[in-house]
């Protein structure tokens, strides 16, 4: 026991991971995990444009569930936003939206939700009841919501539809990470490496060597992720198959360059699984993955802006579930191909080829 | 330029030192080319760092050395495909085959293509792995690994082969084998610096450097260190081996006693004259028995001799 602990003390990793991965999980779960969502990005198109119907859109604006970023004019325009993945919910408000309001078996108003996240769903069904303000008095009386939801995407309401786009980003992540982790460690551990760094290799050949082998993986693997996806769950996959290749294989090269930037770092092979499982924490958090990237504070937005995950997560929802084309992404394609970039010349920077 | 077409290598003051520790201290080398060269030394005395340092592996802390003409650790990238170097422990990979990993070797000194295939039939060939060809590397015996190894260095043709204790984990037939080929190699025109701890291995090298605590204590062709001991090398045979051994070890000429079986070898500096009849004479006073004979230094005579020579020093500074 006294030599567990001594060896513990040595491995400064290995020391730094206990300390930090409880406190750096009490962070994250805190903070970021809030089904309470605030601020769900919303577009208005107002055909009604009565006195009433302001007061309502007014009223959905002070509850603070929802942020009114987009006013269009039709309902076509707010199912293209919410395809795009510009906002979350629509609300449509017909032209005869005073009539309906009075009618007591009508719903006067209608939501046009992104029915694939759960959570999303939730909110628009809290506030379909919202109160219309003429009403407060005859309140006793029965009548319909206010809004009729409309869920898109995912009328079926299905659970799976929702998690395995992103299950897709968790399983590469993880597998593709801990390939390139070990990668130059094992070699180092072996003894590889002081004979391989002793041949005329050039230090970018050996870092590509060992990337390109495993997007083919990676991509095998997706088909396999996509095929189970498809058969077992029947999630629909309604934009372009080829773009969703494209899409994941800079997902899988940036999973693989940081991989390969983490093996530089650590020492040991199980150091490097220990830094994977570090990054896995945070990928399954904080990316939109379980809890609405919405309801998370400032900063943890901004983390969670600078991992791969979150941008391959808003890729195969868009392209998988709501049919979105790859150039209606194309910030997201944008933002992956930076972070593979910059962790693979960190990795080339850090790779020297001597022992000291 | 006469350096650079005598010597492989020639390093003046070459140190490294990790924290407190110095692993090589002001070492100064002059490898001619095409020998076997020999770095003798105990285990920690700087042979693998020595080695390191000069194949670029290793930054100095001071000094500086040029092998087959390039400044090291600077020119090391154009050095490279020049070098064949062997580490102390197998460093292929256990999980491809003989041939996959000659021909990954290969690969990655990007060996013309087109000769690519005959060469490695040619080294398997000639390394005797032809029954091995397909067995899994990780699988194979020492002797099979450390030629496979010894392929794998000599694959690109170097012009310098650096052996880092190339045989310690090999039967003595297989080490026969193996040094056979190094001097068909060195025939060749290969200059190979080889490490070792085993003497008769130090005894072949044409040339070798005794390397203590990180420096170099002597160097020369191994007849030529054993000539130059300055020590002379006495037999003692006796039945009381014990009782001589304390005995001798009490006098201060006795530089280092150690017994053969039934007979103790010591060392006595050259200052002392007619060593045999000191002996002889002092074994008497003490009513001891022995047959005394002086016989030629051996290599491990003169390693000890330098050895313990650098300890002396160090506990009289």
């Amino acid at each position: 026991m006294r030599k567990e602990l001594l060896q513990l003390k040595r491995d400064k990793l290995t020391f730094g991971m206990i300390v930090g991965i409880p406190v750096m999980q009490m962070l994250l779960f805190g903070f970021a995990i809030n089904t309470d969502v605030r601020n769900l990005v919303a577009g208005v198109a107002n055909e009604a444009d009565s006195h009433l119907s302001r007061q309502l859109i007014a009223d959905l604006e002070q509850t603070q569930v929802l942020r009114i970023d987009y006013v269009v004019a039709s309902p076509d325009e707010l199912e293209s936003l919410l395809r795009g993945g510009k906002i979350s919910i629509g609300i449509y408000i017909p032209p005869d939206f005073d009539r309906r309001s009075i009618d007591a078996r009508r719903s006067a108003a209608q939501l046009l939700v992104d029915g694939v996240d759960p959570t999303v769903l939730g909110v628009a069904n809290q506030i379909r009841n919202l109160p219309l303000k003429f009403d407060t008095i005859a309140g006793q009386k029965e009548r319909a919501s206010t809004f009729e939801v409309r869920p898109y995407f995912n009328p079926e309401h299905r659970s799976s539809v929702f998690v395995i786009p992103g299950l897709m980003g968790m399983i590469l992540t993880l597998t593709m990470m801990l390939f390139t982790a070990v990668a130059v460690v094992r070699e180092r551990e072996h003894g590889n490496l002081e004979l391989l760094i002793n041949t005329p290799i050039s230090t970018t050949q050996l870092m590509t060597g060992k990337v390109i082998p495993y997007i083919l993986i990676g991509l095998i693997q997706l088909t396999l992720i996509m095929a189970v996806g498809d058969l077992l769950f029947s999630v629909p996959i309604r934009g372009s198959i080829l773009e969703l290749y494209i899409a994941s294989s800079v997902f899988i090269a940036a999973n693989l360059a940081l991989g390969l930037f983490v093996s530089t770092v650590v020492k040991t092979q199980f150091q490097a699984i220990q830094v994977t499982i570090f990054f896995l924490m945070p990928s399954i958090l904080i990316t939109g993955f379980v809890f609405p990237f919405e309801g998370m504070p400032g900063i943890i937005q901004v983390i969670g802006e600078a991992l791969p995950t979150t941008h391959y997560i808003r890729l195969t929802r868009g392209i998988m579930l709501r049919g979105a084309t790859l150039f209606e992404m194309r910030m997201e394609l944008l933002a992956l191909a930076v972070f593979t970039l910059i962790a693979m010349v960190a990795a080339i920077q850090r790779f020297t080829k001597r022992l000291d | 330029m006469t350096s650079e077409t005598e010597f492989a290598i020639r390093a003046s003051g070459l140190t490294k030192t990790f924290g407190s520790l110095t692993a090589v201290d002001h070492l100064d080398l002059d490898v001619p080319k095409a020998l076997v060269y020999g770095f003798l030394g105990p285990n920690g005395s700087g042979k693998t760092t020595a080695i390191r340092l000069l194949c670029g592996l290793l930054t100095p802390t001071e000094g500086s050395a040029t092998v087959l003409g390039h400044v090291v650790p600077g020119d090391a990238s154009q050095l490279k495909p020049k070098i064949g170097y062997m580490t102390q422990k197998f460093s292929l990979y256990g999980d491809l085959t003989i041939q996959e990993n000659l021909e990954f070797i290969a690969d990655v000194y990007s060996y013309p293509r087109r000769d690519r295939r005959a060469r490695v039939e040619d080294l398997i060939e000639r390394y005797n792995l032809d029954q091995q060809r397909n067995q899994f590397a990780g699988t194979m015996s020492g002797g099979q690994k450390q030629r496979l190894a010894l392929a794998c260095a000599v694959l690109n043709r170097p012009k310098l082969l650096l052996l880092d204790e190339p045989t310690s984990a090999v039967d003595p037939k297989s080490r026969r084998d193996f040094w056979e080929k190094l001097f068909a190699l060195a025939n060749e025109g290969t200059t190979i610096l080889v490490s070792t701890h085993y003497m008769d291995e130090a005894e072949r090298c044409h040339r070798l450097a005794i390397l203590d605590h990180g420096k170099k204590v002597a160097d020369g062709a191994p007849a030529e260190l054993q000539a130059a001991t300055g020590m002379s090398v006495v037999e003692i045979a006796t039945d009381d081996t014990a009782a001589v051994q304390f005995e001798l070890k009490k006098l201060p000429e006795i530089r280092s006693i150690t017994q053969l079986g039934v007979r103790l070898r010591a060392l006595i500096p050259d200052s002392r004259k007619n060593p045999v009849a000191f002996i002889e004479s002092h074994l008497s006073s003490l009513a001891l028995n022995g047959k005394v004979v002086q016989v030629e230094a051996s290599l491990e005579d003169v390693f000890v001799a330098v050895t313990q020579d650098d300890e002396k020093l160090d506990t009289a500074a």
